[in-house]
């Protein structure tokens, strides 16, 4: 096996890990390169045909292409899409300009927590990975939010090997990172040798392109050339700039990430 | 075929430069975004201090207060060589179990022990649990040298002490070197301030590990992870533990030796004719036998027997003492079984390694056990120094996840 089929294994064996623990499982799908990517694993881990739905949390500031990939694949690949979105928060004007700390929590951490509810959720898989930020660093595959969502990053389980916590107390839900181990460039290389299907926001145009994509308001371009995933893998191999450098909730104050992620942000 | 990213392990007493000594290869070997620099150029003047290189592994608001590394962090960099995964470990004594959960995923291990302050507690005990999760990979830093006045005795009487040590747990390091993370001494560049060293720098040190590639075993495992029903087809799936497994291959499922014929490899959209350890499959048999997840499938050619005993090394991690005869749940790999301790055959202290007691009651919290343990059902294990998936184990009580170990002897 190569470093990409090691990886790819890893994932897969956490992903079925998770469904054979967990029935009332999803996925969530930013429809960024790293859940597409999941996505993509998960559709591998079960021969094409995933056993639960994959959820997308929408705040409506979403770029359109983001929008316009999401129609398109949910078809082709036939998944079962379910759109969460806190309408109540947003029929209210809930938007950026209120404050950023509070529009990620209420539009992607509310919205979240009512979807979990509404569907009585015990189990999420997310793309999160460890070289992302530092506080996703500290994550555990298998990781316990409480029933208020909290995630008690002072007192996390032991995991050891590949024997990951299977039981939690009926409120809690489990949070599981099958692609922690995976880096930015891990994933474009994956997505090249895989051919996975990708937002086109992630290719220059211009002289700009995306890095990281989340909402329209809050995310902004870096200078790039990079045009192909292969433009992209070169510019990745010797860039200093960081991944989330043109996310605003990162920036905002040195803890935000680590305040929003206590609350139940991804 | 060479290996691209090691996996690598910092562990040692607390406040011995584990987190200063991560931040120092991130800087040396260029693997910083500017703006991280600059971030903690920032933070660390907030917080009233000199910039502190140990926040770029501590992110948590309370580790960067308190000084202190709470939780196993994970950070990337490369050498002209190779990737790096570096996992950051806690050297508090109250944070082992996040140090122990960081050391699981290591390849090979840094020791780092403060020259000024010498061996320490959690020195011994971090290199006892490396030894007993099977890092055999060794590297000593001795971290601080500057505070010593880069001292050459200083640095041979450590070594001496620390390798004595070491010899009892039959570890062998492959270099120790005398650092200082925070002059950037030895760790990328030599430096005429240690002169009378004539070994290798860190990185150097790194590089030149040799890493054994996966040599395919002789004995097949495949622990069935769980079973899937597409199409009306059966789909049996999980990870080769160890071994490979052929189309066509005429294999026993155990604990129950039931026969059976591979008839097809399966992964999306592909077929495969062999698949090896590692690889996350699916497959269908010829017959329709009664399986179920934990099951494992072995060839047929001297397959293992299940047993109901074996002996092991155990670290126990919760504050609920681990006692004789009272109910547990082993697992090892995907098989999951009622067991009990049946015997405490030695009680250590998991530092000193000093026998506390012999035929003991119970195990407490951060001591380490050589156990009998006795499961309600026979299961398939193998000796740890053999197939490591089928020879290492967990204990669960209730919810959590409270001791960890590996098995050195099977008992018929």
């Amino acid at each position: 096996m190569n470093y990409l089929d090691e990886l790819e294994s890893k994932s897969i064996y956490i992903i079925r890990e998770a469904y054979n623990r967990f029935k009332k499982i999803a996925l969530l799908w930013s429809i960024g390169k790293d859940s597409t990517s999941l996505l993509w694993v998960t559709r591998k881990a079960f021969f094409g045909k995933i056993p639960f739905p994959i959820i997308h949390i929408d705040t409506s500031f979403k770029f359109k292409e983001i929008y316009e990939f999401r129609t398109r694949y949910a078809k082709e690949w036939n998944l079962n899409l379910l759109i969460s979105k806190n309408e109540a928060a947003l029929g209210e004007g809930m938007c950026p300009q209120r404050g950023k700390f509070e529009c990620c929590n209420t539009l992607k951490t509310e919205a979240l927590k009512n979807t979990i509810q509404e569907y009585d959720l015990k189990a999420l898989l997310l793309a999160i990975r460890r070289d992302e930020h530092g506080i996703r660093a500290k994550e555990r595959y298998f990781s316990p939010r409480t029933a208020d969502f909290k995630w008690n990053y002072q007192n996390q389980p032991p995991e050891l090997w590949d024997l990951y916590r299977s039981k939690i107390v009926s409120e809690q839900h489990f949070r599981i990172h099958p692609m922690l181990h995976w880096t930015e460039l891990d994933i474009w290389k994956y997505i090249q040798r895989e051919k996975i299907p990708i937002v086109n926001l992630y290719f220059a145009k211009r002289g700009k392109r995306y890095r990281s994509i989340g909402c329209h308001t809050c995310c902004l371009p870096v200078d790039s050339r990079a045009n192909t995933v292969k433009k992209i893998i070169k510019e990745l191999e010797t860039t200093t700039v960081s991944e989330r450098s043109g996310r605003a909730q990162d920036k905002e104050n040195a803890y935000t990430m680590q305040k929003l992620r206590s609350l139940g942000y991804m | 075929m060479k290996k691209e990213t090691v996996k690598i392990v910092i562990v040692g007493h607390v406040d011995h430069g584990k987190s200063t000594l991560i931040g120092r290869l991130l800087l040396d070997t260029n693997s910083l975004p500017k703006e991280k620099i600059t971030e903690i150029n920032k933070i660390s003047k907030e917080l009233g201090k000199d910039t502190q290189l140990a926040y770029l592994a501590d992110q948590l608001k309370e580790e960067r207060e308190q000084n202190i590394t709470i939780d196993t962090t994970q950070i990337f960099f490369q050498t002209r060589k190779r990737h790096y995964v570096i996992i950051d470990a806690p050297g508090h004594l109250q944070f082992i179990k996040n140090m122990i959960t960081g050391a699981s995923l290591a390849e090979a291990a840094v020791l780092i022990v403060d020259a000024q302050e010498g061996i320490q507690e959690q020195t011994r005990r971090h290199a006892y649990i490396i030894r007993m999760l099977g890092v055999d990979k060794v590297i000593v830093v001795f971290n601080k040298m500057d505070l010593v006045g880069y001292q050459r005795d200083k640095f041979t009487t450590l070594e001496a002490e620390l390798l004595e040590f070491l010899g009892d747990l039959e570890i062998k390091p492959v270099h120790t070197i005398p650092i200082s993370a925070k002059e950037a001494t030895n760790v990328s560049k030599k430096s005429q301030k240690i002169n009378w060293h004539a070994g290798p720098t860190l990185i150097e040190g790194l590089d030149s590990l040799k890493l054994s590639s996966k040599i395919a075993k002789e004995s097949l495992r495949f622990p069935i992870q769980d079973i899937y029903e597409l199409d009306g087809e059966k789909i049996i799936v999980g990870r080769v533990a160890s071994g490979e497994i052929r189309q066509g291959q005429k294999v026993s499922v155990l604990p129950n030796l039931q026969y059976t014929t591979i008839r097809a490899i399966k992964v999306f959209e592909k077929q495969k004719t062999c698949a090896r350890e590692g690889e996350s499959i699916g497959l269908t048999l010829d017959d329709p036998l009664e399986l179920k997840r934990g099951n494992i499938i072995v060839q047929q050619k001297s397959p293992p027997s299940p047993i109901e005993k074996f002996k092991g090394n155990i670290f126990w991690m919760s504050k609920e003492p681990l006692h004789i005869h009272k109910p547990i749940l082993l697992r090892c790999a995907t098989q999951e079984v009622e067991c009990i301790v049946e015997q405490i055959e030695k009680r250590l202290n998991s530092s000193t390694l000093q026998i506390l007691e012999t035929n003991a009651q119970a195990l407490r919290m951060n001591e380490a056990g050589i156990v009998i343990l006795k499961t309600h059902q026979p299961i398939v294990v193998d000796k740890f120094s053999s197939v490591e998936e089928l020879g290492r184990f967990v204990i669960e009580r209730g919810y959590n996840t409270e001791g960890a170990g590996v098995i050195t002897e099977l008992i018929q």
